[in-house]
């Protein structure tokens, strides 16, 4: 176990090292740079901006700087934005994306299990329909096509919620919806299939035929094993949506971590860039662990063992 | 998966811990309809400092806060503000401003040691301020921040508490325009250096203008409310004020609908057709241009006569009423309406036109370049950085040169970064371009085209051009420099380096209760100083 769990994180860290250092690479080798605008500046002062900012520095340079900050956890001062070091937009913006990708989570997780289990036990009937024919639809409906139609309903036609912006419980209403639509559908017809597939087993077959309530079967045995697929997307769902969208966020106006992923890019906006990515690797594969870690608590029949021992 | 759960709730229970905040304050600005403005500068500012300040929403924020020496009022005419009064030397060398009796925010009064600091300050090379070439009028100024020069022998200097003389390279009648802008603003010496991120923070930006800053919350808004320290506090009516920083104009729009924006600086343009005869909506002047350039390095553009065919086969007109919509004017010269000449009138409208549309002698030009028809015509690309204006327009002028020309070209839309860096290496045939002035004169426009001139980009150079240019920089007499600027103008009209298109406008969305709004047509900030709500 020990020894497992070793050899995860040194994984974790050569991995990380790898992305830093090929991000680094892409980033300094596009066009442009985080001081090019329309108007040009004197040569003067493009050179007291690039020094300032170490940018005159040879690349090998600035890559071994940036590596020896990193590991003292320190990412830097944005480029475009001085007054902020990332870390700071990382501690301001990750809780803001958090906490709506949570509840996006949670709402995915409620209604798209509901959803998948009640489509199972009644498949081919009517609620079975209703709820892939509304999967269906949230599965193919582009966010920010969703996000524009939320907003247009129910705050500009019916005036029930705020449209945009961050920081009472009304205006997180609507990007979650927005942001939970896809997983919900998926979890949801996830759910349904691998639900259908349990209920087929002997093994419920023999629960029913030792006079179980149908409520025990269908939720000790058939549930249990039919969430081990949501187990595995979750991992990726959690990474996915607690770290930000980048058009939900940029649609409902929120402060979140999500629009930095293409505004930096943007921007050139170096530090960022590669602070964002290095968070989001790191956070992925932290999540991608535990998530690991987790079949153990929900499968029986999985067990950590080091190598040498299979 | 309880496990999970359990993670999930805890870590839900954290965040939302951190984010009720703000909801009593909320609901306290809805209550207070009073004097109070919402508006939406369009993005989170990139610096509040002066000092390194260059877009338009650090700059529109700053103003909000801060009075540099003078101050445009309604009709662009530039009004003291923290000067009570100046004096221009006859050689228009040596300025020399009698500062008034004002005070910053924090209880110290501004003096002229302040502009001193404030200026060197900006001007220091390990300062990095992208503006600093803004001072470069000022004597010794470029050589300071270049580290060539001494800090000492910039032509600053403050007389006494009240007085500021500054000394400048070349007469520059631009120069006291300048003074209102932001990168001269004032910054309080003692909070600047106590503490290098005074700005970022409202309880230490100590500042002298009508608005002080009161909360910032990063990419949603800036509130602001009255400094009863203002020296002209009396003619601030405002109480409040509420700056956004919602870059997504579909959003702020849905915003201004809902009632929670009272002026929108941005519309989107496909919401300009159904918004017309809406009495909110304003459609004010701008002076910018929009234009081509052509890279004058490569075949066939370093032909005078391919030039001026594609430009004269344009139809400008159809350009502006059926692609852009927004009330743009076709321009027929560089310099756009709205900067005054020696006389007191309009340098454009004095300039006049300089060419006409006019298919036939379009038709005979490419014929006498060797391209009769359109044949042989080179593959050539339009660039243009990714928006769906320019690729409209790139389309509509595509069609035009097949139909009136037969020539074949292609259109390509490249991300900003790559634009600007392929405009600069030269590395296009033909691409779009739009430029707005620094200052208040024609001279922010003409002086782009000189040979090797940083904003220049297309590889042309004329000596007859550049020596117009020296001279309407090196005199303070007015008419020299205007008659100079029109020769020049005319000069790059014939040799058409660059083919204008149409002169902006400034489309604005604003509820009909507000009123003197200033949004001058030379830069599209807003100034709330004399704003009040009806």
């Amino acid at each position: 176990m020990a020894q497992y769990l070793l050899r995860r994180v040194t994984t974790i860290i050569l991995a990380l090292w790898l992305i830093i250092t090929v991000t680094f690479l892409i980033m300094h080798s596009i066009p442009g740079g985080p001081f090019a605008s329309e108007k040009k500046v004197p040569d003067v002062i493009k050179h007291n901006l690039e020094e300032r900012y170490h940018l005159n520095d040879p690349l090998g340079k600035q890559y071994i700087d940036y590596l020896n900050h990193l590991v003292h956890l320190d990412l830097g001062p944005s480029f475009k934005y001085e007054y902020r070091t990332v870390n700071d937009i990382i501690k301001e913006g990750f809780p803001v994306s958090a906490t709506l990708g949570s509840l996006a989570i949670a709402f995915s997780l409620v209604v798209g299990l509901l959803a998948g289990v009640i489509s199972a036990l009644r498949q081919n009937h009517w609620q079975d329909y209703l709820a892939m024919v509304l999967a269906t639809l949230s599965f193919s409906v582009p966010s920010f096509i969703l996000s524009g139609l939320l907003m247009y309903f129910f705050a500009y036609k019916l005036q029930l919620l705020p449209p945009a912006m961050w920081g009472t419980w009304q205006q997180a209403i609507l990007p979650t919806l927005a942001l939970a639509a896809l997983p919900t559908a998926f979890i949801a017809r996830l759910m349904r299939s691998s639900m259908l597939e349990v209920l087929q087993q002997d093994y419920i077959k023999t629960a029913r035929a030792k006079g179980l309530s149908e409520r025990v079967i269908v939720l000790r045995h058939g549930v249990r094993n039919a969430i081990l697929p949501v187990v595995t997307y979750l991992g990726f769902l959690v990474t996915e949506v607690l770290l930000g969208s980048f058009v939900v966020e940029s649609i409902f106006a929120i402060p979140g971590l999500g629009r930095w992923f293409v505004i930096s890019i943007l921007n050139r906006d170096y530090t960022v860039i590669l602070g964002v990515t290095v968070f989001y690797s790191a956070f992925l594969m932290l999540m991608n662990f535990l998530v690991d870690l987790a079949y153990v608590a929900v499968d029986p029949r999985i067990k950590l063992v080091d190598r040498k021992d299979v | 998966m309880k496990k999970i759960l359990l993670a999930l709730m805890v870590l839900m229970a954290f965040v939302l811990a951190g984010c009720g905040g703000d909801r009593a304050k909320d609901t306290a600005d809805k209550s207070s309809t009073t004097q109070l403005i919402r508006y939406n500068v369009d993005a989170e500012p990139k610096t509040l400092d002066p000092a390194k300040s260059t877009g338009l929403p650090d700059g529109t924020i700053e103003l909000q806060m801060l009075d540099g020496l003078t101050r445009y009022d309604a009709n662009q005419e530039i009004k003291p503000a923290i000067a009570e009064n100046w004096d221009i030397s006859e050689d228009g060398l040596t300025y020399t401003f009698k500062l008034r009796d004002a005070k910053w925010s924090n209880g110290d009064p501004v003096t002229a040691q302040d502009f001193v600091y404030s200026w060197l300050r900006a001007l220091a090379p390990e300062t990095a301020s992208e503006y600093a070439y803004q001072f470069f009028y000022i004597k010794g100024a470029e050589d300071y921040n270049s580290g060539k020069g001494k800090k000492e022998d910039v032509g600053l200097k403050a007389l006494d508490d009240k007085t500021l003389q500054v000394v400048l390279n070349a007469p520059a009648p631009q120069f006291l325009g300048l003074t209102a802008f932001q990168t001269y603003f004032p910054v309080n010496r003692k909070v600047v250096e106590g503490n290098p991120n005074w700005f970022a923070d409202p309880k230490t930006y100590v500042c002298d203008g009508p608005f002080k800053m009161v909360s910032w919350e990063h990419n949603q808004k800036i509130v602001m409310e009255k400094n009863p320290d203002y020296w002209d506090a009396k003619n601030v009516k405002l109480q409040k004020l509420e700056i956004y920083l919602i870059e997504n104009l579909d959003t702020s729009f849905n915003m201004y609908n809902n009632g929670q924006l009272d002026l929108m600086n941005e519309i989107n343009a496909q919401e300009l057709p159904a918004l017309q005869g809406n009495k909110e909506l304003k459609i004010l002047p701008d002076a910018s241009v929009y234009f081509y350039r052509f890279n004058v390095t490569r075949k066939p553009f370093d032909d005078v006569r391919v030039r001026k065919a594609l430009a004269l086969a344009i139809d400008r007109k159809a350009l502006v009423e059926s692609v852009m919509k927004g009330g743009q004017k076709p321009a027929y010269a560089f310099v756009p309406f709205g900067f005054k000449d020696a006389g007191g009138k309009d340098f454009r409208e004095n300039g006049g036109d300089y060419f006409q549309e006019d298919l036939t002698e379009a038709k005979k030009l490419l014929a006498e370049a060797g391209y009769p028809d359109g044949k042989g015509f080179p593959k050539a690309t339009i660039m243009f950085n990714t928006q769906e204006n320019h690729q409209k327009v790139a389309e509509a002028i595509q069609q035009m040169w097949k139909k009136n020309l037969g020539i074949d070209v292609t259109i390509q839309n490249v991300e900003w970064q790559v634009y600007l860096d392929r405009e600069s290496k030269l590395d296009y045939d033909i691409a779009r371009a739009g430029w707005s002035p620094d200052y208040l004169d024609p001279m922010s426009f003409i002086d782009m085209f000189v040979t090797g001139g940083g904003n220049n980009q297309t590889g042309w150079s004329n000596k007859e051009y550049d020596k117009l240019v020296n001279e309407a920089k090196s005199t303070g007499d007015q008419k020299i420099r205007m008659t100079s600027m029109h020769q020049a103008e005319k000069i790059l009209m014939d040799e058409m380096p660059v083919t204008p298109l149409f002169f902006y406008t400034h489309p604005v969305m604003i509820k009909e209760n507000l009123k003197n709004v200033i949004i001058p047509p030379f830069a599209t900030y807003a100034d709330f100083k004399w704003a009040y709500v009806e």
